[in-house]
């Protein structure tokens, strides 16, 4: 049979970046066209699929940052640089780049919720008006950061906000949840200005009415969400909310659209 | 062309269709039902037709033969990935008007939307040329006249209805008329169908958000015991579950399989690191209800639900999904009122 969509391909790990003890990025092998947002079905034969976001994108390499939580991701973990993993995809939508090249852009990202924003933030730190950009990334604590050097290198190039939810005695950052630092960003021109949100429901919920009392659109804000996916092509039925499919549809959505989304 | 054959003209039709087709049909397993001495009327290839269940409604949908319950997609052997046999047989599959009609559901899942078509459907699909039973009656719970699945003029090789000791068939595929018009009489047949059921629906043209936050979904989260059973009788539930096995004898090889999965079920959503969304049976109810009378018809244009019944004949706990339609019509109507 020819041109089987469920037909994975084997990629090679050519690198692994460890973030934390459960948290690691997997350099894949990849050349095709793909998008910050969009995302791959990861297998191991034997043990299973699991949909994983790109979380950047290079020559000849896609990475993916991959927590340790189950059954597949387990195996994963168990894999080295020059083995294989299988790959079907890229699949979603992915976020439009150009959207955010003029004006004033918030991305308000949570823990692995950055891994599908890590993309976009660097897009956005190459842009001539990179101080126009402002960052919110928050984790749970500083043990839990993910992309420690790119947050070192955001920070000198757009406006970064770094925060965990707590951290042991003695901690000289941030700490607080991402919804804290929302209201005293100082945007100029908030009619205009874009917004992306990424994270745990929770979080989702909560930066988004504080976006809202800060004056944003919903036009203007952006979210993407997570789904259990089985197919990534619109057949398994798992990630459907009322009539849109997460993986077709989505994982990106303009708010105005999302937040009539009922579970 | 119709012809009428005695019911032995007609086990000669089947015996001579075998040759070219499997023949997968209702069959009623004696005792097998969920209580003593009850029934069940199950798909599964026949050899005779005296084993076609021709007078009652299926508890199983057509669908067991399109998407089995457990299906192997590949192989995995080392390095090598291979994709399962099918056998390549042409298959008449049995089933009624409101199966039918169902097939178009699952087509549009399966084929239509997103860009890629599910492959191991399709091989299926092809095979299959239905063979419509007609409808004398309506049988408990139907209520396809109000869904408008109660008839169906094409899309089938040939009809049954048992009439007496005869068979009234309408024959549309060429070939198998000449297998008819050798054992039985030439006489124009329209296959039959019902045009009223005992059970009614309004299913309301558009459900306000209202809807989805009413308190009728409430009483569900304690009487639905969220087993599943109405999403594998369902002709239309679609939804599967990847699923890899490994050999115990030898770890190197294995399978992936996709098996059928619920909606109502816990685990069909949940994502890595314990997420989980619907927790409550009442909101799962209103996901595939609202999937069935409104959330499909969205997206391609017609209702998903065909009006079997089947999801009413068998929920353990007595839930009627047609007393929920009508439910949800009340509930869209007063939210309309109050957006006046």
């Amino acid at each position: 049979m020819m041109d089987n969509p469920y037909i994975p391909f084997s990629s090679e790990i050519l690198d692994i970046i460890r973030h934390t003890e459960k948290e690691y990025t997997f350099r894949m092998a990849f050349d095709g066209e793909v998008r910050p947002g969009q995302f791959f079905e990861v297998s191991i034969p034997k043990y299973g699929e699991a949909p994983i976001s790109v979380s950047g994108i290079g020559p000849g390499y896609v990475d993916l940052t991959i927590r340790r939580v189950g059954r597949v991701t387990g195996e994963v973990f168990e894999r080295r640089e020059g083995a294989a993993l299988l790959l079907r995809g890229p699949y979603g939508n992915g976020f439009e780049l150009s959207q955010y090249a003029q004006g004033e852009t918030v991305v308000v990202a949570g823990g692995t919720g950055v891994s599908p924003v890590r993309g976009v933030i660097e897009a956005l730190s190459l842009m001539p008006n990179a101080k126009d950009k402002y960052v919110v990334a928050g984790f749970r604590s500083p043990d839990d950061m993910l992309f420690r050097d790119d947050l070192a290198r955001w920070a000198e190039r757009v406006n970064l906000t770094l925060t965990v939810d707590g951290a042991p005695e003695g901690y000289t950052g941030n700490v607080g949840l991402v919804t804290k630092y929302i209201e005293g960003l100082p945007i100029k021109d908030v009619k205009t200005a874009k917004a992306i949100v990424v994270g745990p429901p929770p979080m989702m919920k909560f930066t988004i009415i504080e976006l809202q009392k800060k004056g944003f659109a919903d036009e203007n804000i952006t979210v993407s969400h997570e789904r259990k996916m089985c197919c990534g092509l619109g057949k398994c039925g798992h990630c459907r909310v009322n009539d849109k499919y997460i993986c077709l549809d989505g994982p990106v959505f303009n708010y105005a659209e999302a937040r009539d989304f009922v579970d | 062309m119709g012809y009428i054959v005695s019911r032995e003209g007609f086990a000669e039709v089947i015996a001579a269709l075998r040759d070219k087709y499997r023949i997968i049909a209702p069959i009623r397993k004696k005792g097998g039902g969920r209580f003593t001495d009850v029934d069940v009327i199950l798909y599964g290839e026949v050899t005779d037709a005296a084993e076609i269940e021709l007078d009652a409604k299926s508890d199983y949908a057509p669908k067991e033969f399109l998407t089995p319950l457990s299906e192997t997609l590949f192989y995995f052997t080392e390095q090598e990935v291979k994709e399962a046999d099918l056998e390549p047989k042409p298959v008449l599959l049995f089933g009624r008007s409101c199966d039918l009609h169902a097939l178009e559901r699952l087509d549009a899942i399966y084929l239509r939307n997103g860009k890629a078509k599910d492959i191991f459907y399709e091989r299926r699909r092809k095979l299959v040329n239905f063979v419509l039973i007609g409808c004398d009656k309506s049988f408990k719970n139907c209520f396809c006249a109000d869904m408008g699945t109660n008839r169906a003029t094409e899309g089938y090789a040939f009809s049954v209805d048992r009439v007496g000791d005869e068979i009234h068939a309408d024959v549309p595929d060429a070939e198998i008329a000449k297998i008819f018009a050798a054992r039985g009489r030439e006489e124009a047949v329209t296959p039959r169908y019902v045009t009223e059921n005992e059970v009614h629906v309004t299913v309301p043209e558009t459900i306000p958000a209202a809807v989805l936050k009413s308190p009728l979904w409430d009483e569900y989260d304690t009487r639905c015991i969220n087993c599943g059973r109405c999403n594998f009788v369902c002709p239309t539930c679609s939804c599967y579950t990847m699923q890899d096995v490994f050999y115990t004898d030898n770890g190197k090889v294995g399978e992936r399989r996709r098996v059928a999965a619920s909606c109502m079920v816990d685990g069909y959503t949940n994502v890595a690191g314990g997420g989980q969304y619907r927790r409550k049976n009442g909101e799962r109810m209103r996901f595939k209800v609202l999937h069935k009378i409104g959330d499909f018809k969205k997206r391609f244009g017609f209702q998903m639900c065909v009006g079997c019944g089947r999801c009413d004949d068998v929920c353990p706990e007595y839930i009627s999904y047609t007393n929920i339609i009508n439910k949800v019509s009340a509930a869209a109507q007063d939210a309309g009122k109050e957006a006046e």
